[in-house]
């Protein structure tokens, strides 16, 4: 029996959901109003003793990263401290290890690392040399897409900037560790940023992904113990171990913590790439930043939430949703890279899904047969519903295909093509119908 | 295929391309490459070496540059790799050209977030200056490619000309753009509106003290 006298403990306060102050933000250069180089990076709080944080040894740096509840950027959103703590803590025969930052950001939609790393690359540089560290890593090699350019460019200064001040390089910052960071840029290849498809890319060969296991953190990178982060990730380290664990978790909901960068793209009258609280309320983050849809809340059709692997998202449930990884599973999507991409009701909406199954089948790097096949076929069947060219049966057909694929990969690649279609036939079937009945029963003898 | 590339004749390539050697200020900087690798493992350096010699190509030719088979042979050599290994990796990549392309490669980006804003205005103004989808213009001056997501959705739709990006574009500041490179010119690179990388249009939401000089928040954290 509970003791009816006895004080009840408060209920906790509702979680914080935004919109987030200025000083909580840890990309404050993320439009580049400011320079980039490493005077004025210092100026904003880069690089200040970085000494004093590895001086809390490897242990305790996990210790705060898996306390501040990260999950990783990149899309699957796995607890970055714990991949941390999968490396070997000593090498028994010798092997170095390595960690492996992924800049091939080539989602569609995804356009936040080419921020971070031409507006505030020093915070890049700093996370490499905090998280390989705290891996025990020989090297950071940072694994840029090769249309980044410009990006590239900026990150070999930033780089050498970083030496020039014995940042990096033998006794990084004076606290006895040696580390160097290396800019390997990448030539154009989505699945590069799959990441055993990322270490055969760094080791020369083409972008493949491997079986696992063994998993990097056994056997990577020339064989040795590899971790493979986002940037943002990395970045955001540096500034959680400043600030704490229990400052990063004031942010979001249980779960879903800390800061974020949304990128907004399609149907809003001011997309743009901004940090805010995890959790905050679709409607919040169009309404605050993006200067609402265009033409109005009742104007919007769908939204695909998290990049163009996840699920598309009919506009009454995302409006007041939550932009979490909890939240947009329980709306039968995913937060994936934050990439918001907005469609109002002008969207010829089978032709932008359909667009995406060209992407994957442009992408696929040919190794698995249900990918390599299933993905052009995909997007053939794709092509003809969006004239209506096809026969009702065959949007079963299509997603029984989809079934066919998802999960038969060594790669998530198949998965990605199959589920932008699988979103499209849940929510839009009666639209798919209704261009297949108008354009008048056409004859289909069997698939091509 | 019909989309591969017309790669050209071997013996006109072997006797234009057969002696191709690193620039002495190439030479230099492939040294450098390869010793960001550890000793053994050089085959690593052949994304890199591939892109440099795609540039030197570019630089002799006038163009953004290809990569003719004996220049492949030539980095397989000095790497120490067979030349099919080089040769797997220049098709796998999309960066490496296997033909010869234009002065300016016009690579627009036709994925469904730059298509929502208006790719398909973009390829109407190229296709109004002469430019084809996949072809090399009659004056050797465009290559038309319509490319996957360059990364740079938030300011779709989007161009990548040789090294330079052009985004928030239009049907005009397309042909803007075009016609300014036909004339010898320089267009202005980055957002073609009024419109600081990648912040809303008309002034940041956040973050506003930045705008004026290099803020600290240090000072306000609690």
């Amino acid at each position: 029996m509970a003791d009816e006298t006895a004080p009840v403990a408060p209920p906790p306060p509702p979680p914080f959901v935004g919109p987030l102050e200025d000083r909580d933000r840890i990309f404050t250069n993320v439009h580049g109003f400011q320079d980039w180089g490493i005077d004025a990076a210092i100026m904003r709080g880069d690089w200040d003793n970085t000494k004093a944080l590895l001086a809390l040894g490897q242990d305790a740096i996990i210790d705060i990263m898996k306390a501040s509840n990260l999950r990783g950027r990149g899309g699957a959103g796995f607890p970055t401290g714990m991949k941390w703590s999968f490396m070997p803590k000593e090498s028994k025969d010798g092997r170095p290890s390595f960690l492996v930052i992924n800049a091939d950001e080539s989602e569609p939609g995804s356009c936040k690392d080419r921020e971070i790393i031409r507006h505030d690359p020093h915070k890049l540089i700093e996370g490499a040399l905090v998280a390989g560290f705290a891996m025990r890593a020989r090297a950071a090699y940072i694994y840029i897409r090769g249309e980044f350019i410009y990006e590239a460019k900026v990150l070999f200064a930033a780089v050498e900037q970083a030496y020039a001040k014995g940042f990096i390089g033998k006794n990084a910052c004076g606290s006895g560790y040696d580390f160097d960071v290396f800019v390997h840029r990448g030539a154009g290849a989505y699945i590069c940023g799959e990441e055993t498809a990322q270490i055969e890319s760094l080791e020369g060969k083409k972008g493949q992904p491997r079986l696992k296991p063994p998993f990097p953190a056994g056997a990577g990178l020339y064989g040795c113990p590899t971790t493979v982060n986002n940037v943002e990730s990395i970045a955001v380290s540096p500034t959680i171990l400043r600030r704490g664990a229990a400052w990063f978790n004031r942010f979001g909901r249980e779960g879903n913590r800390g800061t974020k960068l949304f990128q907004i793209s399609g149907h809003v009258n001011k997309p743009c790439v901004v940090e805010e609280s995890m959790s905050i309320p679709f409607r919040e983050l169009i309404d605050r930043h993006c200067g609402g849809i265009r033409g109005g809340w009742d104007n919007l059709m769908a939204v695909i939430p998290g990049g163009s692997s996840v699920p598309l998202v009919p506009a009454r449930e995302i409006m007041d949703a939550p932009m979490d990884f909890d939240g947009l599973k329980a709306v039968g999507s995913g937060l994936g890279t934050a990439a918001v991409i907005v469609m109002d009701k002008s969207t010829d909406i089978v032709r932008a899904i359909s667009r995406l199954s060209y992407f994957y089948k442009h992408e696929s790097c040919g190794q698995c047969t249900p990918c390599r096949e299933g993905t052009g076929w995909m997007w053939r069947v794709m092509e003809r519903l969006r004239t209506g060219d096809a026969d009702l049966s065959e949007i079963d057909m299509l997603h029984q295909v989809t079934k066919q694929v998802e999960g038969h990969t060594i790669c998530a690649l198949g998965d990605a093509a199959a589920w932008p279609i699988q979103g499209l036939i849940r929510h839009f079937r009666p639209e798919i119908e209704r261009r297949i009945n108008e354009r008048g029963a056409p004859v289909m003898e069997a698939a091509e | 295929m019909a989309d591969a590339p017309h790669i050209p004749d071997e013996t006109e390539t072997r006797a234009r391309w057969g002696a191709f050697a690193w620039t002495a200020e190439n030479a230099e900087q492939v040294k450098t490459i390869i010793a960001r690798y550890p000793a053994g493992r050089q085959q690593s350096a052949v994304m890199p070496l591939l892109d440099l010699a795609q540039r030197q190509v570019g630089a002799e030719t006038q163009t953004q540059g290809w990569l003719p088979v004996p220049v492949m042979e030539y980095i397989g050599d000095q790497l120490d790799m067979p030349y099919m290994r080089v040769y797997e990796v220049a098709t796998f990549y999309t960066m490496y050209n296997l033909a010869p392309v234009g002065r300016y490669h016009v690579q627009v980006c036709g994925t469904t977030p730059c298509m929502l804003r208006g790719s398909d205005d973009v390829f109407a103004a190229c296709k109004n200056k002469g430019l084809v989808k996949g072809a090399t213009t009659p004056d050797g001056l465009f290559t038309l490619t319509e490319v996957e997501c360059l990364g740079a959705c938030a300011n779709a739709p989007m161009v990548q000309i040789n090294d330079d990006n052009f985004e928030d574009l239009t049907y005009d500041s397309m042909s803007a753009v075009l016609e300014t490179l036909a004339a010898g010119g320089q267009p202005k690179i980055g957002p073609q509106i009024d419109r600081q990388t990648s912040c809303p249009e008309g002034g940041p939401t956040t973050l506003k003290e930045m705008v004026e000089g290099n803020h600290d928040y240090r000072g306000e954290w609690a």
